[in-house]
């Protein structure tokens, strides 16, 4: 056929599409199914995160932080008040640093537990979406518990943690979908504490981890599917600024929690897991280990806890609210309490970068104060964004197929990206 | 004058008598899949219908029923409306050869597997027609993967059925049931025999369905929903209504020229458990209906060009060894045919 036009075509993947984990439009251009190239676009979350911080006192921006990425919301927090941690060089108490390194990991946990889900979701595997819900619900619950939110929880606060762990963990009321044998079941883990409740939940749940991997790991489909896809290699990996499983997928060692420990890091044993190949299959591995990790870490800060109770955040009124019974009789904590829900407090001018390894990569925060109750700039490095901008290079020559499954490998959640 | 009529009306009774069942059949067993699916995803399923949900499957229908068809713009009307015909009634007319019993069959065709596999092949210019009318990108592309797919799946699918006509030597249903008949039960059938084409033949039948493992055509977190992602209604309707139409028409095809159709799985000196019947199609058909949910709950999904691989490279190969491993079996009188 002399003259016919051969062209590309153009397809636009989002951003409402199932496998477009929230808002990402991507426009690819496709030869056959091969994609030639891969342009996404970002933004359509976009909620100023940044600019509304600036607007408000310190302590009132902590929620914003649960939003930018909402399967891993503690680490968000973790993230901001260390932040402020640094610019006012207050210390949490070791208890609360405890509570916040085990708070981190079940974060972690739920995260990749959403991950594993939505990527074999995507892949086709139906099963293990709905099983990793069911875990995730109960460590759902132990959010609920500590801050009476299921995910958006506000709970970690310059100087400590809002309050200590419930020593009675919420049970399952009867209804007509809870009942009988069901609701023993449901609730034979909820007899004691909340770290009772964590006890059982770590014991049972590599058991869990288990489960999935038995449907996944030597699954010859899901191997067809991962293995070779969407590979990174260690020096793109640095060139594009990954972290956290992206990078140690592609076999490069580097965990905040273990070369820049904060928190009560450096006290836990845990590994690192690291993959040797960059493809989806490695970094699918990664996490699947890193699941496991996270529940020995959860297990060793519920022995520290049970064995050390203590303050969960600083003794100064200027940074922490001043308890509710003692407001009622001293005038001192009265005023305290109102200058600090209303003016806040004043950060000494300067800056600073804090960082954490949230499930995604390096989250991190970098404030600059003038000295005013205000920050003067919050920027957000999410991990997210350096990963999504490197979609192009990597999925290039892959196929459609492909680019769901490395879109799943990303862990993208637009809440961080779009800030 | 009386006895022309008689030639209408007592055919479209026959056909009438296999069409409703039918159709009630998939309305249950879409039902059943969701049911089932949910068990094995620690969900209910639905259950807010009927006792036991029992109706939703009904409450969906009228609900597609009374739903607007929303034709794109862009679309080739008639053939947009032609390509849920085109997908619905070869997948009916198939039902045509299936020996239910001794004799009960609505047409015994002495060519019945040469009809079916014509009929079974034309379901793929449904989809197409979907794809290419719709004049939609995700649509093209489902209907481009099916029309692979299929056609690929189609050869090693005839060519595990040449297997079976090679040891009942003929093409009549009824008759290569008759040919599985003897004195063992199910030794006698012909999965035995034909072990690698029993199973060649149920997973290319999933492959011809479009159902998971190998549903690329409808690709849900890829292409949306392929081929039919513009059809809404009672346009959706039909096209649901020919792939599980299709996919019950496997699981009666698979038992029919594997599991010895209505023979009993025991030998016939067992008494009642013995005698064979329609239940013990029934039975076997439900088994493979059963596997298709089980695996759509349990596999990832391959890719496209790794299915294509899967029946050219493998499928296909096996197929042809095994027709001559067969043919010999003929020959040399190494397996018994027939009571």
């Amino acid at each position: 056929m002399a003259g016919a036009e051969i062209r590309n075509y153009t397809m636009n993947f989002g951003p409402q599409h199932p496998a477009a984990h929230g808002v990402l439009r991507l426009v690819l251009e496709l030869d056959g199914e091969v994609v030639v190239r891969a342009d996404p676009h970002v933004g359509l979350l976009h909620r100023a995160t940044e600019k509304l911080a600036e607007s408000k006192p310190f302590n009132q921006s902590i929620g914003y932080m649960d939003r930018l990425d909402y399967v891993s919301m503690m680490c968000n927090e973790h993230g901001y008040v260390r932040a402020i941690e640094k610019l006012t060089r207050i210390e949490a108490p070791i208890r609360a640093q405890y509570i916040r390194t085990m708070f981190d990991e079940i974060t972690r946990i739920l995260n990749h537990l959403m991950w594993i889900g939505s990527n074999a979701l995507d892949l086709g595997a139906m099963a293990v979406f709905l099983y990793a819900f069911r875990e995730r619900e109960e460590l759902m619950d132990c959010y609920e518990a500590v801050s009476g939110a299921r995910m958006h929880a506000t709970y970690y606060r310059p100087g400590g943690v809002y309050r200590d762990l419930p020593d009675r963990m919420p049970q399952y009321r009867e209804s007509p979908w809870h009942k009988g044998k069901d609701l023993k079941r449901l609730n034979a883990w909820r007899e004691g504490s909340m770290l009772d409740f964590l006890d059982a939940f770590t014991d049972d749940f590599p058991r869990r981890v288990a489960e999935y991997e038995e449907l996944l790991t030597t699954n010859r489909i899901w191997k067809q599917r991962t293995v070779g896809i969407g590979v990174v290699s260690p020096e793109q990996a640095l060139a594009w600024s990954m972290s956290g499983p992206m990078l140690r997928g592609s076999g490069i060692e580097w965990d905040l929690r273990k070369k820049q420990p904060y928190a009560a890091y450096a006290d836990v044993d845990f590994d690192i897991p690291v993959g040797a190949n960059g493809d989806c299959y490695d970094r699918y591995l990664v996490r699947v280990e890193e699941m496991r990790q996270s529940n020995r870490i959860i297990k060793q800060c519920v022995a520290w806890l049970r064995q050390n109770p203590g303050p969960v955040i600083v003794d100064n009124f200027k940074v922490a609210p001043p308890a509710r019974a003692e407001m009622k009789r001293d005038m001192e904590a009265l005023i305290h309490h109102f200058k600090l829900f209303t003016e806040g407090y004043c950060v000494p001018a300067g800056e600073a970068y804090a960082a954490v390894e949230a499930p995604k990569g390096e989250f991190g925060v970098y404030l600059v104060s003038d000295g005013a109750n205000k920050p003067f700039r919050l920027k957000v490095r999410a991990p997210g964004f350096p990963h999504l901008s490197s979609m192009d290079e990597i999925v290039k020559g892959h196929m459609l197929p492909d680019v769901v499954a490395m879109i799943g490998t990303y862990d993208i959640v637009f809440g961080e990206i779009d800030r | 004058m009386h006895a022309d009529l008689m030639l209408v009306v007592w055919p479209l009774a026959k056909i009438l008598a296999i069409v409703l069942p039918l159709v009630v059949t998939v309305a249950m067993y879409s039902y059943w899949e969701r049911k089932v699916i949910g068990w094995m995803h620690v969900r209910m399923g639905p259950n807010k219908i009927g006792p036991w949900g029992l109706l939703q499957a009904f409450a969906d229908v009228f609900k597609l029923l009374f739903k607007e068809i929303v034709v794109p713009t862009n679309a080739d009307k008639p053939l947009f409306f032609l390509a849920p015909l085109l997908a619905v009634v070869p997948a009916f007319a198939a039902w045509a050869v299936i020996p239910f019993d001794q004799g009960v069959v609505l047409a015994n065709l002495n060519i019945g597997l040469l009809y079916l596999l014509a009929m079974t092949s034309m379901g793929v210019y449904g989809i197409i027609l979907a794809g290419w009318a719709s004049n939609s990108r995700y649509a093209l592309l489902g209907a481009m993967r099916s029309a692979a797919q299929v056609v690929s799946y189609e050869i090693a699918m005839g060519m595990a059925l040449v297997c079976v006509l090679v040891l009942a030597g003929t093409l009549n249903l009824t008759d290569i049931v008759n040919a599985q008949a003897g004195s063992k039960g199910l030794l006698d059938w012909f999965w035995l025999p034909l072990l690698p084409m029993f199973v060649v033949y149920f997973v290319s039948g999933v492959a011809e369905t479009n159902r998971a493992p190998f549903d690329v055509a409808e690709g849900e977190s890829e292409i949306v929903a392929g081929f039919h992602v513009e059809y809404s209604g009672a346009a959706f309707a039909v096209f649901f209504l020919a792939e599980y139409a299709n996919m019950i028409l496997i699981s009666f095809l698979a038992s029919v020229m594997f599991l010895g159709g209505w023979l009993s799985p025991f030998p016939a000196s067992w008494g009642v458990l013995g005698a064979g019947g329609w239940w013990w199609l029934f039975v076997k058909a439900f088994l493979f209906a059963f596997m298709y949910l089980w695996f759509r709950a349990t596999f990832p999904r391959y890719r496209y060009d790794q299915i294509m691989r899967l029946g050219w490279k493998v499928f296909i190969p096996i197929t042809i060894v095994w027709v001559l491993v067969a043919g010999c079996m003929k020959y040399f009188g190494w397996v018994t045919v027939g009571a």
